[in-house]
């Protein structure tokens, strides 16, 4: 259990995906304009992360690895991570009209969103069992729900703060992500 | 002739994938700690972009409009295989500090923007200036972050030391380094697209 805690906790704070891994840069600056949008993104990258996960693990352990198609990994995990959220949006679109008009925009975004590509590729990589895989796509997707609220919040206050015009728009957005970040740095050492 | 040297110059800097359209971020901030690393991943995207733009347009009247987005992805996985098990195989010190990236090519945006908005309606000859002049683009703004960061970081240019220990910076070298320098190169590009519209004009 404290294995599964210890995950949990790196995912979020100490290897956080977007501030210090560079992971899913793109919704971050896209979506970080206010924080109804981000908690939509966020949601849809949880339910996501989570079920392509789920669905990729077996399939590398069960059926590429004793296969010795290793090297088919990047192309089937791709392919799968792109018609599972077509599936879903599907799924939604028919059973959940509500819940796909507010999380809908963002699941088409989120074939591209390299954060759940590199969460399935590092659960191989790391050699995580089954359930710390889940554990570990609920934590990096957790992570990312963080980060992109905090700088929502942040961009919010920038609309009125006094910002040296060469810097005004892009520029600012980064060097707040870099503050940011520095204090994410501050939780490496929070686990030995 | 014209045509061709405006499509290779549009990526450099008027339609700069990196500083300008701001996609495919990650790779560009994660692995550039070291211009030895920049300058592998910008040869490992420009391949990858030249190599799908000319499969794709090649074929582009054969992929159908409704299926061409899986089509794309799969022509791009397979490329970007070719280049992770070429790296594996010939720099494995490169591949292993670039880690996860080196797959993550596949969701470049840059590479399914430019197949989707250029090479699928483009010939062959215009999509290669195109993709040599957003793979030069995307390399050189790569290798300007990790030089700098390199420099102010570790003290080194390529593993060569110049910077005496006293004066470095470890910051560059980390996370929030990637963020602050990316900001700063994104400002000085915006000033200088600005002053080049104040001199031609319409450009």
């Amino acid at each position: 259990m404290s294995d599964l805690i210890k995950i949990f906790i790196s995912a979020v704070l100490i290897e956080n995906v977007v501030l210090i891994r560079f992971l899913a840069l793109c919704p971050f600056i896209g979506m970080s304009s206010d924080v109804k949008k981000s908690t939509g993104m966020s949601g849809a990258v949880l339910f996501v992360t989570v079920l392509a996960t789920a669905v990729t693990w077996p399939l590398y352990v069960y059926v590429l690895a004793p296969l010795d198609l290793k090297f088919l990994q990047i192309l089937t995990f791709i392919l799968v991570i792109a018609s599972l959220v077509q599936l879903v949006e599907f799924y939604l679109k028919k059973t959940a009209p509500a819940l796909y008009s507010s999380m809908g925009v963002y699941l088409a975004l989120i074939t591209t969103n390299c954060a759940i590509l590199a969460v399935t590729f590092d659960v191989i990589a790391k050699g995580y069992t089954f359930v710390e895989s889940l554990v570990y796509a609920v934590g990096v997707a957790t992570g990312f729900a963080l980060s992109l609220l905090l700088l929502a919040g942040i961009r919010e206050k920038l609309k009125i703060a006094p910002i040296p015009s060469f810097l005004r728009g892009t520029p600012i957005m980064f060097i707040a992500a870099a503050l940011l970040s520095m204090a994410f740095g501050g939780f490496a050492g929070l686990i030995k | 002739m014209k045509k061709y040297l405006s499509y290779f110059t549009n990526g450099i800097l008027r339609e700069n994938p990196l500083l300008m359209l701001m996609i495919g971020l990650c790779s560009a901030l994660a692995v550039t700690t070291s211009l030895a690393n920049g300058i592998g991943m910008g040869i490992a995207m420009t391949f990858v972009l030249l190599m799908s733009e000319i499969i794709i347009s090649a074929f582009r009247s054969l992929i159908p409009q409704s299926i061409r987005i899986p089509v794309f992805i799969i022509v791009i996985a397979a490329f970007t295989t070719i280049v992770d098990l070429v790296m594996k195989a010939f720099t494995p010190e490169l591949s292993k500090a670039m880690g996860v990236f080196i797959p993550l090519i596949v969701v470049n945006c840059i590479i399914m923007g430019r197949v989707e908005s250029f090479s699928y309606k483009r010939t062959i000859t215009e999509s290669i200036a195109d993709a040599l002049g957003m793979g030069l683009g995307y390399t050189w703004v790569l290798c300007s972050i990790s030089f700098i960061r390199e420099l102010l970081g570790a003290g080194t240019i390529l593993g060569m030391e110049v910077l005496p220990e006293s004066i470095r910076m470890g910051f560059f070298a980390q996370s929030p380094g990637g963020f602050f320098v990316f900001g700063l190169m994104i400002a000085v590009a915006l000033a200088a697209k600005k002053a080049l519209e104040r001199k031609g004009g319409s450009r």
